[in-house]
Parts: C-alpha cells; sequence; structure tokens
C-alpha cells in the first residue's frame, strides 16, 4: 500500500508541472501586451516599459516561468490587476462560500440519488424507475443556469417563498469566523440569520444538485441490479432476512463502491456547475470571481484560480484513487 | 448486402428502443428547424421592432398569434430568433466535436498502437487536461482567444480532446493484438495503414456513442459560455447568450427565459437519448459499465 501511494503520489508532479505550464503561458499567449493591458491603452511608453520591467516581462521566458513558479509553491500567486489586491487572499474570502454551496449540492445529491437508485432497482421495470430514470437522464441534459432561472420564477418571484439571490439578506450581519454561513450563525447564536442564511441556500443547491443526483441515480441504479443477482444476495433471502435487511445491508455496501468512485470525481461536474449557478444566483463564490476576472483581463486572477482549482482536482482524485484501493485489494496489488 | 441487413438489423433494434425514438425525433426537428428556418420562422431574427416590446406569447393576454412565442426587450420575435438558433446549435455541435474528435482520434490511435513512451507522453498530456474542470478549461481557453462564438467552439473542441484519446486507446489497445491485424503485418501493411485502415474501423462502436454524447455536451457548454457572456455576443439568436439578456426581465417577461432554456435542454436530451440508444444498440456491454 506505502508503495502505491507513492507512486501515485508522484505521478501527480508531472500533471501539477503541466498545468503550471499552460497557466504560465496564458498570458504570453494571448493577443497584446500584459503590461499594456494593466495600465490601459492611453498609458505612455515610459510607465508601460516600467512595469514591463517590474512584472519580469523583459527577463528570459525560463526565468519568467522559474519566478512564478517559486512564488506559487510558496503561495504567492501575485496580486489581481484590477483590485490591486494579493490574489490567494480574495480567493481564500470566497472559496467558504463556494464550498458551503457545493457541498450542500452534494448531500442533497447523494441522498436523493442513491435514494431514487435503490428504489428504481429494486422496482424495476415499475412506473417509478422508468420516471425516475427518465428524470435522471433529463437531469443530465438540464443546463443549470436555465433550471436555475426557472427556480428563481416560480419559487421567488411567483410564490415570493425563497430569496432570489445572494447568501444573506441585508438585515443580517454574520462574523466571519469558518466563512461557512450556516455554521457561523449558529456559532453566533443568531437563528433567524441562520434560518436566512439556509433559505438563499435552497434553489441554489437544488440547481446545482441536478446533474450529480441525476448520475449518482443512474450509478446506483445499475450498480444494485448487478449486486442483486449475486449468489450471496440470493442466500441471504434464503436464510430468511427481510428485503430491507438484504437491500441495506447485504447489496448496498457492495453496490456503493462504484458509487463512491463517481461521487468522488464529481467535484469537477459541481465546480463546473459552480461557476454558472453562481452567476444565475448571484452568488458571491468563486466562480463568479472568475468569471468577473474573464471580462477584465485578470491575468493573476483567472491563472491562480485554475491552478488551484487544478491541484485541489489533483489530490481530489489521488485521495479517491486511494480509497479506492483500500477497500479493493485487487487494484493494490495489481 | 452484408452491411444492408447490419443496418436493417440495426433500424429494428434502435426502433425498440422508446427513448431513442424520441431523440431521433427531437433531433430531426432541431436539423428542420436549421435548414429551413426561413420558411419557418416568421420573422427575421434581428429585426427590432421597438413598438411590439416584450408582448407575451399569444395564448397569454396582451399576445398576438403574429407573435408565437412572445418578443423579446427589442421587440424581435422569440420563435424566429429559437428557429434561427438551431442552425448556431447545429454549427457549435458539429464543429466542436469534430475538433474533439479528429485530435482526440489522432492522439488516442498513437498512444494505444506505438504503446512506450509516446503512449506515456500524451496520456500525461490527456491526464493535465483533465485535471482542469471543462467549463474552467474552456473558459481559461476563450479569456486567452476573446470572447466569441468561434473561440467558444474551439476551445469546448480542445476541451473534448482527451475524452476521446481515452477511449479510442482503449479501444486500440484491446485490438491491436488480435489475429486480423497480426495477418495485415503479415501481409505488409505499414504502421499506418495499420492504425488507420485496419485497427480504427474496429474501434468505431465507442466513438460513435461518445460523438452523439459529445455533441449534446458541446452545445451544452456553448450555452453555458454564452450566458456567461464568453461565446456568442448579441444579436446573435444564440439560446444560451437569448437567457442571458432575460436575466433582468425575469419578474416583468417570463417567457423570454423559459423558450431558450426549453431549446437547449429539448436538444441535449435528444442527443443524450440517442446516444443512451445507441450504446443498447451496437454495445450493450459498454451501458453495462457506464
Amino acid at each position: 500500500m506505502f508503495s502505491f501511494i507513492i507512486k501515485r503520489l508522484l505521478w501527480a508532479i508531472p500533471t501539477l508541472f503541466g498545468v503550471s505550464l499552460i497557466v504560465f503561458f496564458m498570458v504570453h499567449l494571448s493577443p497584446g501586451d500584459p503590461a499594456l493591458a494593466l495600465l490601459g491603452d492611453h498609458a505612455n511608453k515610459e510607465s508601460v516599459e516600467k512595469l514591463r520591467e517590474e512584472m519580469g516581462l523583459n527577463k528570459p521566458l525560463y526565468t519568467q516561468y522559474y519566478l512564478f513558479a517559486s512564488k506559487a509553491v510558496h503561495g504567492d500567486f501575485g496580486n489581481s490587476f484590477k483590485s490591486k489586491q494579493p490574489v490567494l487572499g480574495e480567493f481564500m474570502e470566497r472559496f467558504p462560500a463556494t464550498m458551503e454551496l457545493a457541498m450542500c449540492a452534494m448531500i442533497l445529491a447523494i441522498v436523493l440519488g442513491i435514494g431514487a437508485g435503490i428504489i428504481s432497482a429494486i422496482k424495476r421495470y415499475s412506473i417509478f424507475d422508468y420516471g425516475s430514470m427518465f428524470i435522471a437522464l433529463a437531469g443530465v441534459s438540464m443546463p443549470v443556469f436555465w433550471l436555475g432561472l426557472v427556480l428563481i420564477y416560480f419559487f421567488s418571484v411567483s410564490l415570493g417563498w425563497l430569496p432570489v439571490s445572494g447568501r444573506l439578506g441585508y438585515e443580517f450581519y454574520v462574523e466571519n469566523i469558518t466563512g461557512f454561513y450556516l455554521i457561523d450563525t449558529i456559532l453566533a447564536d443568531d437563528y433567524a440569520a441562520f434560518w436566512d442564511a439556509f433559505k438563499h441556500l435552497i434553489l441554489p443547491a437544488v440547481a446545482l444538485g441536478t446533474i450529480p443526483m441525476a448520475i449518482i441515480a443512474r450509478m446506483t441504479r445499475s450498480s444494485m441490479i448487478e449486486v442483486m443477482k449475486e449468489d450471496y444476495i440470493r442466500t441471504a433471502r434464503a436464510k430468511g432476512c427481510s428485503v430491507f435487511q438484504v437491500v441495506m445491508v447485504h447489496a448496498l455496501r457492495n453496490a456503493m463502491m462504484p458509487v463512491i468512485t463517481v461521487i468522488g470525481l464529481m467535484l469537477g461536474t459541481l465546480f463546473a456547475g459552480a461557476i454558472l449557478t453562481e452567476t444565475t444566483f448571484s452568488w458571491p463564490g468563486i466562480g463568479k470571481w472568475i468569471v468577473n476576472a474573464v471580462y477584465q483581463r485578470d491575468f493573476p486572477i483567472i491563472q491562480s484560480a485554475t491552478l488551484i482549482i487544478a491541484t485541489m482536482f489533483i489530490f481530489v482524485n489521488l485521495i479517491v484513487d486511494l480509497l479506492y484501493a483500500l477497500i479493493n485489494p485487487k487494484i493494490r496489488l495489481s | 448486402m452484408q452491411n444492408e441487413n447490419r443496418l436493417l438489423e440495426f433500424i429494428k433494434h434502435f426502433k425498440k428502443n422508446k427513448s431513442a425514438v424520441l431523440g431521433f425525433f427531437i433531433a430531426l426537428l432541431l436539423v428542420t428547424f436549421a435548414l429551413f428556418s426561413p420558411l419557418i420562422a416568421p420573422h427575421l431574427p434581428n429585426i427590432q421592432d421597438l413598438s411590439a416590446r416584450l408582448i407575451p406569447p399569444f395564448w397569454e393576454e396582451g399576445g398576438s398569434i403574429e407573435h408565437l412565442l412572445g418578443t423579446d426587450d427589442f421587440g424581435r420575435d422569440l420563435f424566429s430568433r429559437i428557429v434561427y438558433g438551431a442552425r448556431i446549435s447545429i454549427m457549435v455541435g458539429t464543429i466542436s466535436v469534430s475538433i474533439s474528435l479528429f485530435f482526440g482520434l489522432t492522439m488516442g490511435v498513437f498512444a494505444g498502437y506505438y504503446g512506450k513512451w509516446i503512449d506515456a507522453i500524451i496520456m500525461r498530456i490527456v491526464d493535465i487536461m483533465l485535471s482542469i474542470p471543462a467549463i474552467l478549461l474552456a473558459i481559461v481557453i476563450v479569456s486567452i482567444l476573446g470572447p466569441s462564438l468561434y473561440n467558444a467552439m474551439i476551445a469546448i473542441g480542445i476541451v473534448g480532446i482527451p475524452t476521446y484519446a481515452r477511449i479510442v486507446r482503449g479501444s486500440v489497445l484491446a485490438e491491436k493484438e488480435k489475429e486480423y491485424v497480426i495477418a495485415s503485418r503479415v501481409n505488409g501493411s505499414n504502421n499506418l495503414r495499420l492504425m488507420f485502415k485496419v485497427i480504427l474501423p474496429n474501434c468505431t462502436t465507442p466513438i460513435i456513442v461518445q460523438a452523439t454524447m459529445g455533441f449534446a455536451s458541446a452545445v451544452l457548454e456553448a450555452a453555458g459560455l454564452s450566458f456567461l457572456g464568453l461565446g456568442a455576443q448579441p444579436p446573435m439568436p444564440e439560446w444560451g447568450a437569448m437567457l442571458a439578456d432575460s436575466l433582468q426581465f425575469i419578474t416583468t417577461a417570463p417567457w423570454m427565459i423559459f423558450y431558450p432554456g426549453l431549446a437547449i435542454f429539448l436538444t441535449v436530451l435528444g442527443f443524450n437519448l440517442i446516444g443512451d440508444g445507441l450504446m443498447d444498440v451496437l454495445d450493450p456491454k459498454l451501458k453495462a459499465k457506464a
């Protein structure tokens, strides 16, 4: 197992190196001079030249890459072109908002997805099965941003039950402790604010959770159907176990292996969805921040966000692989 | 003769799959809209009529049969814009999938056929591309090239490459040791012929399925990029861009939200249903793995 971990860790290095190269060359591939982009079209020659010097753009490419990479390793991603603030600080400020949204969406997707998948597998070819699998397929085809808009129209504009956008109503103030408003409001004993934060979360979480839910439901169904054919399930039934016991104790545990992998790898889907969902709901997270940075050609933000997210991605995949190997000895021994 | 029989058999199996047939009809409708847009659409997509701003669909109060699905804030006919939008969606799907296919196939065939260091390098590139979430990678590419529909298509095409490369590599690996390949080699076929004429035609099943599903996701991603303002630019009647325009009218003109989104959803659903059906008919084993 130890050598497996080392091998997988070493594998991550060239991938990270490749991502950093893409991110580094981004600025150099884009048309126009970054210094000119930063100062605006009306800047005079001297100030552009001075800034080029400061940014190190006059140095050879490999020196520039070395400087960029060594700074990035130390967590220094430079300052935003627009706000002049350190990019990492801005990232960390917005990261909890995205995490809170993504985690709520994921919990929703796991609970509903696995539930629907199990019932579909047991009641195979029933109306419920056809219905939930059609919804699952529809869920995969759903443009999240459109679903978000439709939800806003029905639940916020027409019915007035839930807020349209943002994380918290203007009348509330939450002291930033963890950055997760649901937790911070409880820590502050402010239950009115908690309820408001919760209400703000519902629609974006439903919109964001739909695609993962659909994928998990389909995966659980097919995996459960496979497992239910196994001999040990027949044995469990013959022993006199109830259907509930057979499904929950004997089948589900074994059927969950591929589902867990899919859940682990769903981070990408979630993140992609977060960019669109955050724009729809004006959710002040990473997704909206990146999109704004693209409008403003704020390259340090796009660069650092890509690098940080890709690094997180690589490590999550690594953890999923390791967990999988831990559960399934066939993989780690092969 | 044999090919004809296979085709008939394929159609027989495909017809049995009701959802795939539904998908096929949705795709047919899309193609009809795209081919005959000037005949189907009652108005031109970009003609503004400020005297007919924000008219609701014809069945609602204040609506008129002249504007079936109502009009937008510039008085443009929504139905006509959606019909013309089908052309853009088909173009986006076709061009993006072609880019992904061309590079993905080439990379996958080379990696699978030659193995060793060529495989290692190509698969490393694939891993790097897959380590950045698709839409983020597309956004990065668009931010380099500049926001436009054409750049969005290129970005989506590039983002799709690794998936095809992986699938093709896997199939080539499975095929290349088979006897017919060895026989062809003994007959004097060179590497290029072996790769593209002998092995590749036997790897088409998963590629066809992936290309169909890839079409669906290309349409979805392009709409997403346009919604973010990074793809099609106004006044192009692109469905995602139309949704972005509608944001501020959510309370006053909700029809501007419903129908362009429905068009995206049905198109993506249609191609996903076909892909699912193809998987069932062409390779049931593949379905079990999915």
